[in-house]
Parts: C-alpha cells; sequence; structure tokens
C-alpha cells in the first residue's frame, strides 16, 4: 500500500498536479445534480440559500430606502465606506480555512497585535501618514511572535481548533485590558488626563492616520457621496496577494492540508509547518485589518472594544458563502458587502419605516444564525 | 505499572492532573491577606454565592456525562427561567408562591429550547461545545426580539412595572423585591453572623441526590455509553440521537431552575444581561474546581464554586491593593475566568489527542502481530 502510494509521488510536478486534485472547487452541487434540479433551484442552490434571502433583504432595503425618506447615494456611499473598513478583517479568515483550522474565532489576538502597533507608533512619536506606515512596521513582529504561539498552540489541539481559538482571543483581550492600564503610556493623546498613566478606552486619531487610505484619490459627489478609493485599492492589492499566495506551491500545500491531511502528509507536505504558517498570516491580517478599520472609523477603540470582532468577521465570510473548510476571496468581498450593507441599512430603513430600532436583534439573529448554519452542515472532503 | 512510581512522579502527575485548583488555591491564598477582608465577611459572601449558583452549576454536570462537552447553551435555560419570572412578576404573585409559579411555568419553555438546542447539537457531532457557545449568542437574540418587541404588543403584560413606558417591551430591570431572597430567608440559619440559606441547599441536596441516582438508572447508563464511544452505543442498540437530546433538555430544564434561585437571590432580574455571562461563569468555575470536558463530579462543582467566588471576592479589593487601581482587579477576575476555560480546553484536547495516539499505536501494534503469525503459518 505504502509503496504504490511512494510511486505516485515520484516527481514534483506531478506531486503538485496530485495536490490540486485533491481540492474540490467550492461547496457546489455538481453538475449532474444540478441538471437534475432545474434551473432556478441549481441556481439557488449554486449561490446559497441563505446567501440569496440576505441579498434579497439588502436589494429590498436599497429599493425602500429612498421610498421612506433616506438619500438613497448616502446610504450606498456608507455602504461602501463600512465596506472598505472591514474587508481586510474578513480577508484574514481565509488562511486560516484553507489550512483546515477552522473559523478562526481568535481573530481579537490579531486585532490586539494591531492596536499595539497602532499605540505605540503614537507613543514613539510618529504623526500623519507616516504614522500608519509605522504601525504595520510595529505590528508586524508582533503578530508573528503571537501568531506563532497561537499556531504552535492550535497544532497541539487539532479537532478543537475553533473552541480554543475563542478563549484564546477572549484571554487576550482581558489580559491586554490590564496592559492597557499598566504598561507605561505616556503620550498625552492616549492616556487619561487627569491620572496621566493607563490609556484610554478611545483614542482619536486625528491628525496621526485618520483616512490616510481613504482621501487617497478619493472621489467625492457632493456632501453625502464619497468612495475611499484608496482603502480600496489596497483591499484589491491584499485581496490579489491572497490569491496568488493560495495560487503558489505553497499555497496549494496549504489547501490540501485543509482538504485532507492525511494525504498531504502522505505527499511529503509538513502538515504541522503549512498550518502554523496558515495562522500567522491570519494573525497578521487581523492586525493590518484592525489599522485599515481605524483608520476609517478614525478612533482606536481599546479594552473590551475586541472581545467581540470575531464573530461579526466569522458571519460575513459565512453569508458570502464560505464554509467551515472551503473559502475564496470572492466569498470574502461578496461576504463583506452583504454583511456590511445589512448592518448599516437596517437601522436607517427601519427606524424610518416603523419608528422601531430592531436592527441590532436582527444584526445578532442573521449573524448568529449563519454561523449556526455553516457549523450544522456536513463538511466536504476528509477534514475531520 | 503504576505501583512502580517512585512519590516524586506520582505527585508530578497529581500536580499536572489538578493544575486548574492549585493554581486557584495559590491566587486565593495570595489575593485574601491583600484584600484585607474580614473571615466571617468572606465566609458569609461565599455561603451566600454558593446557594446562588451551586444549582446553576449542577445543570452542566450531565451533558458531559453523555458526551457533549461543557454545555455553553445553558444559557437557554436561564433565559426561560427569566421569562417565567418576568410573567409572574406582572401578575403580581410573589414570595414563595411566585418562586414556585415560576418554577412550574419556566418548565415547558427551557424543555422547547431544549429541544430545539438538542436537535442542533445532533447536527454539530464532533463540535458540540462551539455550536452551543453559537446557539447561546443566537438564541440571545432571539430572546431580545420577544423580550423587547413582543412583549406587551402580542404577548399580554399589563404591570406598569415591568413594562417600558412606550407600551411594548420590558424595562431593564424588573425589581423581585417582594421576593428577593425569599427561599434563602425561610429556614435560615444564623451562625456567628454567617447566614445559611438551609432550604437552599436542602433543595442542591435534594438534586445532587438526583443526580447520583440517575446516573445509576437505564438512560444514565446510556448516556455515559454514548459520552463513552458514540458508535459502540449505537452498536449496543441504544438510541444515541434521543439519549443526548434528552441529556440536554434535562440540563436546560435544571438550568431554568437554577436561574430562578440565582435571581430571587439577586433580587432583580437585569432583563437583556443576566444571562448573558451566566454560561461562562458557571463553567469557569466548574473548571477551577478540577473538572475537564469529559469528567465532572459533584465534588468539582462544590470545589469550584468556593475557591472561583473567593477569586472573584477578593480580586477586585487586591487588585486595588497592589496597583492603587481598582479596575486592575476587576479585569483580572474576568482573564482568570477565560483563562482558566482555555487551559482546561487545552488540556482536553491534549490529552485526547495523547490517548487516540496511543490507541492508534496499538492498534498498529496489534497488527503488526497478526500479520507475523499470518507470516509464521
Amino acid at each position: 500500500m505504502l509503496e504504490k502510494k511512494d510511486n505516485n509521488f515520484n516527481s514534483p510536478s506531478k506531486l503538485n498536479d496530485e495536490l490540486k486534485s485533491t481540492i474540490t472547487p467550492a461547496a457546489a452541487p455538481s453538475k449532474l445534480q444540478m441538471r437534475e434540479m432545474g434551473p432556478l433551484r441549481a441556481m439557488a442552490a449554486s449561490f446559497g440559500l441563505p446567501r440569496l434571502i440576505i441579498a434579497s433583504f439588502l436589494l429590498l432595503m436599497f429599493i425602500v430606502a429612498p421610498f421612506v425618506g433616506n438619500d438613497f447615494w448616502t446610504q450606498i456611499s456608507n455602504v461602501i465606506n463600512r465596506f472598505s473598513w472591514n474587508a481586510i478583517l474578513v480577508l484574514a479568515m481565509v488562511p486560516m480555512i484553507h489550512s483546515g483550522c477552522g473559523l478562526n474565532f481568535g481573530l481579537p489576538l490579531g486585532i490586539i497585535s494591531g492596536l499595539l502597533g497602532a499605540t505605540l507608533s503614537i507613543e514613539l512619536g510618529f504623526t500623519g501618514p507616516g504614522s500608519f506606515l509605522a504601525a504595520i512596521a510595529i505590528a508586524t513582529p508582533i503578530a508573528i511572535v503571537l501568531g506563532g504561539g497561537y499556531g504552535w498552540l492550535l497544532n497541539r489541539i487539532k479537532g478543537g481548533e475553533m473552541m480554543i481559538a475563542t478563549y484564546v482571543g477572549f484571554s487576550s483581550v482581558s489580559f491586554m485590558c490590564m496592559m492597557w492600564l499598566l504598561l507605561p503610556y505616556h503620550s498625552p493623546t492616549m492616556v487619561w488626563g487627569f491620572a496621566g498613566k493607563g490609556l484610554r478606552t478611545t483614542i482619536s486619531l486625528e491628525g496621526f492616520y485618520s483616512e490616510v487610505l481613504a482621501n487617497f484619490l478619493a472621489i467625492r459627489v457632493g456632501e453625502n457621496f464619497k468612495i475611499p478609493t484608496g482603502t480600496l485599492l489596497f483591499i484589491a492589492l491584499m485581496a490579489f496577494l491572497m490569491w496568488a499566495f493560495l495560487h503558489t506551491k505553497t499555497g496549494t500545500a496549504m489547501t490540501a492540508v485543509g482538504s485532507n491531511p492525511t494525504f498531504a502528509k502522505a505527499a511529503g507536505v509538513n502538515v504541522d509547518r503549512m498550518r502554523l504558517l496558515s495562522v500567522v498570516i491570519s494573525t497578521w491580517l487581523g492586525a493590518l485589518g484592525i489599522l485599515v478599520y481605524e483608520q476609517g472609523f478614525g478612533f482606536i477603540q481599546l479594552y473590551n472594544a475586541p472581545f467581540y470582532m470575531a464573530l461579526p468577521t466569522v458571519s460575513a465570510i459565512l453569508i458570502g458563502g464560505a464554509s467551515v473548510n472551503k473559502a475564496s476571496i470572492a466569498n470574502v468581498v461578496i461576504g463583506t458587502f452583504l454583511f456590511q450593507g445589512m448592518v448599516t441599512m437596517t437601522p436607517t430603513v427601519m427606524n424610518s419605516v416603523i419608528h422601531m430600532d430592531m436592527s441590532e436583534v436582527i444584526r445578532v439573529i442573521v449573524s448568529q444564525g449563519m454561523i449556526l448554519y455553516a457549523l450544522t452542515r456536513k463538511t466536504e472532503g476528509g477534514g475531520r | 505499572m503504576q505501583e512502580n512510581k517512585s512519590f516524586g512522579a506520582k505527585a508530578l502527575e497529581f500536580i499536572r492532573n489538578n493544575i486548574v485548583p492549585i493554581l486557584f488555591i495559590i491566587i486565593c491564598a495570595f489575593c485574601i491577606p491583600l484584600s484585607g477582608f474580614t473571615p466571617s465577611y468572606l465566609l458569609n459572601e461565599i455561603v451566600t454565592r454558593m446557594g446562588r449558583n451551586i444549582f446553576l452549576i449542577l445543570c452542566l454536570l450531565i451533558p458531559i456525562m453523555a458526551g457533549m462537552g461543557l454545555n455553553f447553551a445553558m444559557t437557554l435555560g436561564a433565559m426561560a427561567g427569566e421569562i417565567a419570572l418576568i410573567f409572574v412578576s406582572d401578575w403580581q404573585i410573589w414570595g414563595i408562591p411566585g418562586v414556585v409559579l415560576a418554577m412550574i411555568l419556566q418548565i415547558p419553555f427551557s424543555i422547547l429550547l431544549g429541544l430545539l438546542c438538542g436537535s442542533i447539537l445532533n447536527r454539530a457531532k464532533g463540535r458540540e461545545m462551539i455550536t452551543s457557545y453559537i446557539i447561546s449568542f443566537f438564541m440571545n437574540g432571539l430572546y431580545q426580539l420577544v423580550v423587547l418587541f413582543m412583549m406587551g404588543s402580542i404577548i399580554p403584560i399589563k404591570h406598569f412595572s415591568v413594562k417600558l413606558p412606550r407600551g411594548y417591551g420590558i424595562r431593564n430591570t424588573v425589581s423581585l423585591l417582594n421576593m428577593r431572597q425569599c427561599l434563602d430567608n425561610l429556614l435560615a440559619v444564623n451562625i456567628k453572623g454567617v447566614k445559611i440559606p438551609v432550604l437552599t441547599f436542602l433543595i442542591i441536596g435534594v438534586l445532587c441526590l438526583f443526580i447520583i441516582w440517575f446516573r445509576k438508572t437505564k438512560l444514565g447508563q446510556d448516556m455515559r455509553a454514548v459520552g463513552q464511544d458514540m458508535e459502540v452505543a449505537r452498536a449496543a442498540g441504544i438510541n444515541v440521537e434521543h439519549t443526548r437530546l434528552i441529556s440536554i433538555v434535562i440540563s436546560t430544564v435544571m438550568a431554568g431552575f437554577g436561574m430562578i434561585i440565582y435571581l430571587q437571590n439577586m433580587g432583580n432580574i437585569a432583563t437583556y444581561s443576566s444571562h448573558s455571562q451566566i454560561g461562562m461563569f458557571c463553567i469557569a468555575a466548574l473548571l477551577v474546581g478540577g473538572a475537564s470536558v469529559d469528567k465532572a463530579s459533584i465534588g468539582n462543582v462544590f470545589l469550584g464554586v468556593i475557591l472561583f467566588h473567593t477569586m472573584f471576592i477578593v480580586a477586585p479589593r487586591a487588585g486595588a491593593a497592589i496597583t492603587g487601581d481598582s479596575m486592575i482587579g476587576e479585569y483580572f477576575r474576568v482573564f482568570c475566568s477565560y483563562g482558566v476555560i482555555t487551559i482546561a480546553l487545552v488540556m482536553y484536547e491534549t490529552k485526547k489527542r495523547r490517548s487516540q495516539n496511543r490507541t492508534a499505536q496499538e492498534l498498529a501494534r496489534a497488527a503488526a502481530e497478526e500479520t507475523a503469525k499470518e507470516a509464521a503459518k
């Protein structure tokens, strides 16, 4: 049996092909199944029913909005802006899903690295666009170290990643809650005025890197409509890099580890190293994501803010059509747009229509329902 | 093999197996003198908190027995208990009758929620914990929908002290002043300034006896079999899905009772937040007592409550004494709760993996011997 396998993998190029063949395309039904279902249902199945429902809901919102007195273009602009804040955070989910580590509920760890980068960059006296670059530069080594430790931990507990990831995230956030108070920060823009120590809960980025990306080549029409071109370009660049990485030899091997670890191991891929790499990339993207989020939002939020940042991000990529072990760049883009669209549109439209703010409740039900839906589906491929 | 081990090795293994309780004993021993509380105050607080929390924590034991891990969805039972209490306080039924009525009223709610939760968990075998964790969030959304928007508009709620002034929805806090500690005060014994809520402890005792008895019944045995190995249990003719469903329903119903005991002690319902942290604190307390994801006993519950809540009481004051900032202590105890759960989960997973490896090795050895025998023939 073993010998037979060895024969199959004697040439490296063949190995790569074999690896690729084990990676089934996204969780779509086969062509044959589609033909049996008829065109309409086939379309629904390939697009995913929950995604279809949310997309139509969003469409309905866009149609209703002008009639109930909300300015259509303001709404569109809001949705695009919110999309630009969150897309990188959602992108951070991709590597870990690919390597079979499941949904990265430990995203707060990456966010913590980003926050450390952001605060240290201001503490060290950087201002303007330079502070954004400095924040990235400082956050990177922190993310690599934390991500490395986190990846090492996840390699020891294969099979229970998601639960432990959640609690690694929570413990690190609550640990940093103490640290924000204790670390010797002195910059007057960040510490509490009267005590002279301990960071504030929200720190304004005015004069630092507030909207540095967003204002680059920004398109403004009138007062209410603004497209943050720079941020979108940056997202496109990161998405392209991710796409390119997943098509390199390392990226392919990573996907193989996620699809079928036993097979990947037999093919000579170092499973643990691939997983570690994916976790490090994920954590780093989380750090980068929060920095991009901050530059759009204009504030750094510390203390309890990162606690529940993972859940909306996870549900965004799931709404985009990813599953626990399959995700693509398209999932990220569609998912972020749909989720942020829903989050932005519902409160305004709801308030105008029925004078009742149910948006928070709807957001919770939809996003958690989406995660539940993904968790209860049988995982495709021989993941576990 | 075990007998050959030296004392040192045994001690090391004992420490490794009980690292979490030992760590907590050290933390408590360190923090108690720093906090400067008098022993009688501390004892009083701990006894109160024991009466308040033990029932809730005991409800975690049965799903663990059935191999479904820590039931983060015990919040569902807590929600059912809260809904029942909201109704009872709307009808203005107070004191012991109110508590009893709420307990009866919560049963159908929690059975319904338990069935829902159990059937979802049956579809997510192997990742019950994360799924139950998400279920608790999901149901929190539905709970808000019902309590904030449907109560008063669709579901009749009359009394002004419960309803929001806008005409529908429930107030942020519902006062239970008229049934505050009515269970605890009945038959309470006061020993040197330490109030012991005898009736509450009696109820807890009954529940403990129930759990001990339940383990010996056919259903309890089935649950343990399912917890050991689902496939083997199925081969033995046990209806695995059904057994798992029942374990979750029992847990949810018990959590409902527990929440009512908890809230009558507190004296008010924080309508939208009482339940949200309950699951986390109960699980942390159980794990502090030395339980793991697949093994927990009543002793773990009692030890856990004492250690965890001692830490909870003394941490803010101790933190303030060390750093001069009381917030540090607050954050520290939250960090401890999360940290404990993380450590316990990691230990459980590594142990599971090690034993899996060992089984795989044994199987391989057996197979090799088999082939060797074949070859010899």
